[in-house]
């Protein structure tokens, strides 16, 4: 026993002291354009098993921070630009455009904090994506995007754009509560040759290197997110996807009910950050 | 107990033909003692250099995602998820080392550490790795080979 108590401690020291320090650190501020300032840390909601929530801006290079830090150094606005352009182009056999019936892209202020959520017409637990497809084929008569292909995310990252700096308040409960579980119940299910579930990294391990990767909390609160590994937006079922392939598992599909759970899940243990989308991420 | 020490008798004189591999002990028949594993896993010496080589491999072991190892000045980047492995052989047995190889979960129970001799893993493992190991039989033995090379 003695040995394991010592390696246990070498391991906790070693992660201590290495874990932030390596990175610009919890103490680091997100400053966007020098005038906006968005909280980076928060405290953990009701029921959380975290003792405290960091964004996952928190633990990136002190370079990759800095993209995030100006509007024209943050890749994800080039394809905000093109959702800009692609909003008020009519598409579609009614020939109409987002901007017909919507307006301005901020008609959704707000929006994006509360997502996933209920929707009652539906009958169903709906993301952003939903709310796209849904509208594109029901009132402009035209083809639904696929689910993290470059038209949806940019889209996604226009609209989650409209929120940036809004404490995100996922709902949990009501309709959507069987599916708040299901979520759970998948975030802590080891999946995989590798055996790992979720909160294996994210919850037990999170400020700590991974070899060259620094172990954040897996918040989506910046999501869609740039990412320099794929130098595109990356939707949150598609970063699901690839965190499940990494694990040697089967991942579930883009926009299955299990995603869809899990969406709601992870959203919701980040209640209290607030909204940066699209961020720049590793 | 006779059928199984009759088994064992075809499979130890296999072990010592040139067909080594085929009598690797299985990955549900390794016999664990309080999480320790006395037996070779292929009654083959492990090969230390070779150990090394899957320790550091992001394809094999990759055992440097999670542990610091000071003797691969040569990498970059160690994780820092489990212990520091500087020492570990003057802390652990070569039996117990070999047990936390093959299923960590029999030492440390409930450790994110992966099994890499056990084929009865996660959920929905990828097609291409259902029914198998992370490491074969022999990497098992070289990583340990390696593992006991490292003395405080």
């Amino acid at each position: 026993m003695k040995t394991i108590t010592k390696s246990i401690i070498t391991g906790g020291i070693l992660a201590l002291s290495l874990g932030f320090a390596a990175h610009a650190g919890e103490d680091a501020t997100l400053t966007v354009n020098g005038e906006i300032t968005l909280p980076v840390r928060a405290a953990a909601p009701a029921g959380s098993p975290l003792p405290e929530l960091f964004s996952g801006w928190v633990f990136r290079s002190t370079e990759t921070q800095a993209m995030q830090m100006d509007d024209f150094d943050n890749p994800g606005m080039i394809f905000v630009d093109q959702a800009w352009e692609a909003w008020s182009t009519p598409e579609g056999s009614a020939g109409k455009s987002c901007a017909d019936c919507h307006g301005e892209p901020e008609s959704f202020a707000g929006l994006r904090a509360t997502m996933p959520k209920w929707n009652d017409e539906a009958g169903k637990l709906y993301t952003l994506e939903d709310y796209i497809n849904e509208s594109r084929v029901k009132h402009m008569g035209a083809e639904p995007w696929k689910w993290s292909g470059g038209q949806m995310t940019g889209m996604t990252a226009l609209i989650s754009l409209q929120s940036r700096g809004d404490v995100v308040n996922v709902k949990t409960d009501g309709p959507v509560a069987d599916m708040y579980e299901k979520g759970k119940e998948i975030y802590y299910t080891r999946v995989g040759q590798l055996d790992m579930a979720c909160s294996n990294c994210h919850e037990d391990n999170y400020g700590v290197m991974i070899r060259a990767d620094h172990l954040s909390q897996g918040q989506i609160n910046g999501f869609p997110a740039y990412r320099l590994k794929n130098a595109k937006l990356n939707s949150v079922h598609g970063r699901f996807k690839g965190c499940m392939k990494n694990i040697r598992a089967t991942p579930f599909k883009e926009g299955s009910d299990e995603f869809r759970a899990l969406e709601l899940y992870v959203a919701s243990r980040g209640n209290g950050l607030v909204i940066e989308g699209p961020s720049v991420r590793n | 107990m006779k059928p199984y020490k009759l088994a064992l008798i075809p499979t130890a004189l296999l072990a010592m033909t040139s067909f080594a591999f085929a009598a690797d002990v299985g990955p549900s028949d390794v016999v664990f003692a309080d999480g320790a594993v006395a037996a070779s896993l292929t009654g083959v010496a492990g090969d230390a250099a070779n150990g090394r080589k899957v320790f550091a491999s992001r394809k094999l072991g990759n055992c440097l995602a999670c542990h610091v190892n000071s003797d691969m000045p040569e990498q970059s980047f160690h994780g820092e998820v489990g212990p520091a492995l500087d020492g570990a052989a003057s802390r652990w047995e070569e039996a117990q080392l070999r047990g936390i190889l093959v299923n960590s979960k029999n030492t440390f129970d409930g450790t994110i550490m992966p099994s890499f001799y056990r084929t009865e893993n996660g959920v929905r493992p990828l097609k291409k790795f259902t029914g198998k190991s992370i490491l074969t039989a022999q990497q098992v033995e070289d990583v340990l080979a390696y593992l006991t090379t490292l003395k405080e």
